[in-house]
């Protein structure tokens, strides 16, 4: 019995104890963060619908790191990765903003040297910022007040094709995600720093007491827009 | 010692005689399990199936042996299928880059067996000149089409027309080539119909092997698409590149146009043989009309079918199989996948030649009550019926079992979750049916789940919806109505309304709209409208709603409400980015004159969570990072 013990359970237990370490590699612990931003303040978006990439040399891998790597509503992103040298773009005609190209028009990359975790802030010229969102409810009625920015003002300039307030029971809140919006074209704006929407709030299933909000601008041949930060607003 | 004196004789003898025929002689022996390329191209019969394996090799967007999903998607139909891909489609939210996409290599590998069909038949030596020449127009059909397949997806694409070979140098420089731009693309497919035309038979009868109508049609049909993205292109700036690889320039508009109507004339003027319409004799009825049209898919020596993928015993597909009505099922468990949605139902116009939705309701919103099922679905084109199996309309002679319950006067519904489900109706204890053998139930998959049944190319044949036997109904890939409709849309481009009206109104006139329209009615809402009810599931709409630019702006991503659905039908940009159904009900109220009669509400099926949205990344298939990296003179897609 004690011969079982000495043969068997201990080169077993040895065996665990070092099996964990030879074959397996670490997973990849390194956090690589941040957010677009312009001028210190952060480009809130839709989720899931404007995609920066990574990029690797070496190791074989051809393409990007993952796929479908997007922002965050708020515009910030995170990936675990290993130690190592990347490069971020984000693709052409992606988000309401322009990120720098070079001479050949091609979307320049950012090199990130990772060595522990690091934030990364992605500044980016958005072609409208949205200033003083101010968004409040009564009698089932919410209404928003906000000022448009217009950012680029040189030949790239483009126009705003509306403006738009989306609510939703829950935090994701866009042209996609909403139980109620109201929109307004780019054309019947008066006065762009005071725009002023309505939308009556629809009957919640079940019941809330609290919805989300955010005003968005979408800007003329540009597909993705430029938010607002989100608003709980209760009712 | 004698005996092996006899023997060695006997050896020396015999090595002796076999020994006098030549080394090359005995050693040079005919292979008898391949055959060479001279023996190939000195016989027209093998030359013809080497010609089969690469007819066979074409792709369609949507495709009879390519099964049912392939013309799902879109809001276009519901897919009643729990697993696979099916609800899929109703699930997701939009589409990955990569969607529509061809397997690049064996794309290029089918390029190539084209170049090399066209060297050795053009060194061939065995065959006549007029074989060699009707081979060599056939192949650059073959050819030009599957730019043309290539084109439509991914814009510009390397350009091959020979055969290239890898000299072993360990350099690839020269077999790497860049994309070329889109409008190079449809001027090779124009300049190769124009040029193999004349050589290819001008036959009717011609339809599964290349015609001069068929290098007309797809030169019509590339020149349309051509004209309209570069005059619809412009709505889109930011769908383009820079080095032309996307996008067509504004000014190449009117040429392309004009090219298309020039094309699609020389088919119309029966320069390529004696195409017309599938028509019903004069003085039929609107059924007869709606049977006529289900049969121009189903008749194969139809005047109309121009060039198709044709299928025969021993060569069938699924489709019907697949997607017939439950209580046809030739195999439990296989039917019913694919369910016209109401988007397109409520598309098919009134014969007055205006557009309504189904009137359920009246002003006050309440009910209204139809004597027959079928009266809600009255004085529409035939086209209706023609191409969708409606709650009381019939297959293989029976009539189908579509309703969703009985209702009762204060609303309430009385369903089960299956047909064979009994409940008892109110002042009554004995249980009933309470629901249709066919649908709908939400969730019930291979049954309905939108009210409605596909009858485009289903057939009608015993036995076609067997796994064993299968259906050999035909994939039409060109036919004469959709010529008809090029020209129309072509003409209009050019500004020519009048003759727009002419070409729409005979394809009207066929599905019984008997009023014509006039110049003043044809705009591009009209041009949009007719191709998609004319049209529906023939792989077409995908493509239409890419070339005019309207896919971002029909499938915005935005769910479709009940008024969405009901108002701007007929306009191009309504927008339609969930599939719903159209539910009947069977009035209960005893004693009153309402009893027995039909009422339908709108429904959109509770598996349809997502909405469509078509991002402009999406308007040019993805090309691989792999075929990139392999290539690095490829230029990426647009906003991708």
């Amino acid at each position: 019995m004690k011969s079982i013990f000495k043969y068997i359970v201990i080169p077993a237990l040895f065996l665990s104890v070092y099996s964990c370490k030879k074959d397996n590699r670490a997973a990849p612990g390194t956090f690589l963060t941040g957010a677009i931003m312009y001028k210190g303040d952060s480009i809130n978006v839709e989720r899931n619908q404007v995609p920066y990439q990574l990029y690797q040399y070496g190791f074989g891998k051809v393409g990007q790191i993952g796929n479908n790597t997007t922002f965050q509503q708020n515009g910030s992103y995170s990936q675990v990765l290993y130690d190592g040298d990347y490069k971020l773009i984000i693709p052409n005609g992606q988000g309401p903003f322009l990120w720098k190209k070079d001479a050949n028009g091609n979307p320049d990359s950012l090199a990130i040297s990772l060595k522990g975790n690091q934030t990364v802030n992605l500044d980016v010229t958005p072609y409208y910022m949205i200033r003083n969102a101010q968004i409040t409810a009564s009698g089932g009625i919410v209404t928003a007040n906000f000022k448009v920015e217009k950012i680029i003002t040189d030949s790239l300039a483009k126009d705003i094709e509306r403006v738009s307030l989306y609510i939703n029971k829950t935090q994701f809140v866009s042209a996609g995600d909403n139980i109620a919006l109201k929109d307004m074209a780019g054309s019947s704006i008066t006065d762009p720093n005071n725009i002023t929407l309505t939308v009556t709030v629809p009957p919640i299933t079940p019941t809330q007491n609290y919805i989300f909000a955010r005003v968005g601008v979408k800007i003329a041949n540009v597909e993705d827009m430029i938010f607002s930060p989100l608003q709980k607003i209760p009712l | 010692m004698k005996k092996i004196l006899s023997i060695f004789t006997v050896l020396i003898i015999v090595a002796g005689m076999w020994g006098c025929k030549k080394d090359s002689s005995f050693l040079d022996v005919q292979p008898n399990t391949f055959l060479t390329n001279e023996q190939v191209f000195s016989d027209p019969n093998l030359v013809l199936s080497v010609l089969a394996d690469l007819y066979n090799r074409q792709v369609d967007f949507s495709s009879l042996n390519a099964g049912w999903g392939s013309f799902a998607d879109f809001s276009e139909s519901f897919p009643s299928e729990n697993s696979g891909f099916g609800r899929g489609i109703v699930q997701n939210t939009g589409w990955g880059y990569g969607s529509w996409g061809l397997n690049w290599f064996a794309s290029y590998n089918y390029i190539r067996d084209l170049n090399l069909f066209l060297q050795r038949d053009s060194a061939a030596t065995g065959l006549s000149d007029q074989q060699k020449k009707r081979f060599s127009a056939e192949a650059r059909f073959l050819r030009a089409n599957f730019y043309f397949e290539m084109v439509k997806r991914y814009g510009g694409v390397p350009l091959i027309t020979t055969p290239l070979t890898y000299d072993y140098s360990g350099k690839v420089n020269d077999l790497q080539f860049p994309r070329a731009t889109e409008s190079q693309m449809y001027d090779f497919i124009i300049n190769e119909a124009e040029a193999i035309k004349n050589d290819l038979p001008a036959d009717v009868s011609e339809k599964s092997r290349a015609s001069k109508g068929a290098a007309l049609a797809m030169e019509a049909r590339a020149a349309l698409y051509a004209g309209s993205i570069a005059r619809y292109g412009a709505t889109t700036p930011a769908v383009s590149l820079p080095g032309g690889e996307v996008g067509i320039d504004q000014s190449k508009a009117v040429g392309y146009y004009t090219i298309a109507l020039r094309a699609a004339k020389e088919i119309i003027d029966g320069q390529a043989g004696a195409y017309k319409l599938y028509t019903a004799p004069a003085g039929a009825s609107m059924d007869q009309l709606s049977q006529n049209f289900a049969n121009l898919f189903i008749d194969k020596t139809s005047p109309e079918t121009i060039f198709m993928k044709d299928f025969a015993t021993g060569v069938t597909h699924a489709f019907t199989t697949n997607d017939q009505p439950f209580s046809f099922s030739d195999e439990g468990g296989d039917a019913g996948r694919l369910n016209p949605s109401l988007n397109l139902a409520e598309q098919f116009e009134k014969l007055d030649n205006t557009f309504a939705p189904f009137a359920t309701t009246d002003a006050s919103g309440k009910p209204v009550f139809y004597k027959n099922v079928q009266d809600i679905f009255a004085d529409r084109d035939a086209r209706l019926a023609g191409t969708i199996i409606l709650p009381g309309g019939s297959f293989k002679g029976q009539t189908v079992d579509i309703w969703a319950g009985y209702r009762l006067a204060d609303g309430t519904i009385i369903t089960s979750d299956e047909s064979d489900h009994l409940k008892p109706l109110p002042g009554s204890s004995v249980p009933v049916q309470v629901v249709g053998g066919d649908g709908p139930v939400n969730g019930l998959e291979l049954h309905t789940q939108t009210g409605f049944y596909i009858r485009k190319y289903l057939d009608p044949a015993v036995g076609s919806g067997r796994r064993g036997q299968g259906s050999t109904v035909a994939f039409i890939r060109y036919r004469y109505g959709e010529v008809l409709l090029n020209a129309a849309e072509a003409a209009f481009e050019l500004g020519d309304n009048a003759t727009a009206a002419t070409y729409l109104n005979q394809v009207r006139a066929r599905a019984g709209l008997t009023i014509p329209l006039t110049p003043s009615d044809i705009d591009f809402n009209r041009i949009v409208h007719e191709r998609r009810v004319e049209l529906a599931f023939e792989g077409l709409y995908f493509y239409d709603m890419k070339r005019w630019r309207l896919a971002h702006i029909v499938w915005d991503g935005r769910p479709t409400t009940l008024s969405d659905l009901k108002t701007n039908i007929g306009k191009a940009t309504q927008h339609s980015t969930q599939p719903w159904g159209l539910w009947p009900y069977k009035e209960y109220e005893p004693g009153s004159p309402n009893n027995g009669t039909w009422v339908f509400k709108e429904t959109l099926p509770s598996l349809v969570t997502g909405a469509n949205r078509f991002l402009l990344g999406n308007y040019y298939t993805q090309i691989g990072d792999d075929v990139i990296a392999a290539n690095p003179k490829i230029v990426k897609q647009p906003n991708q």
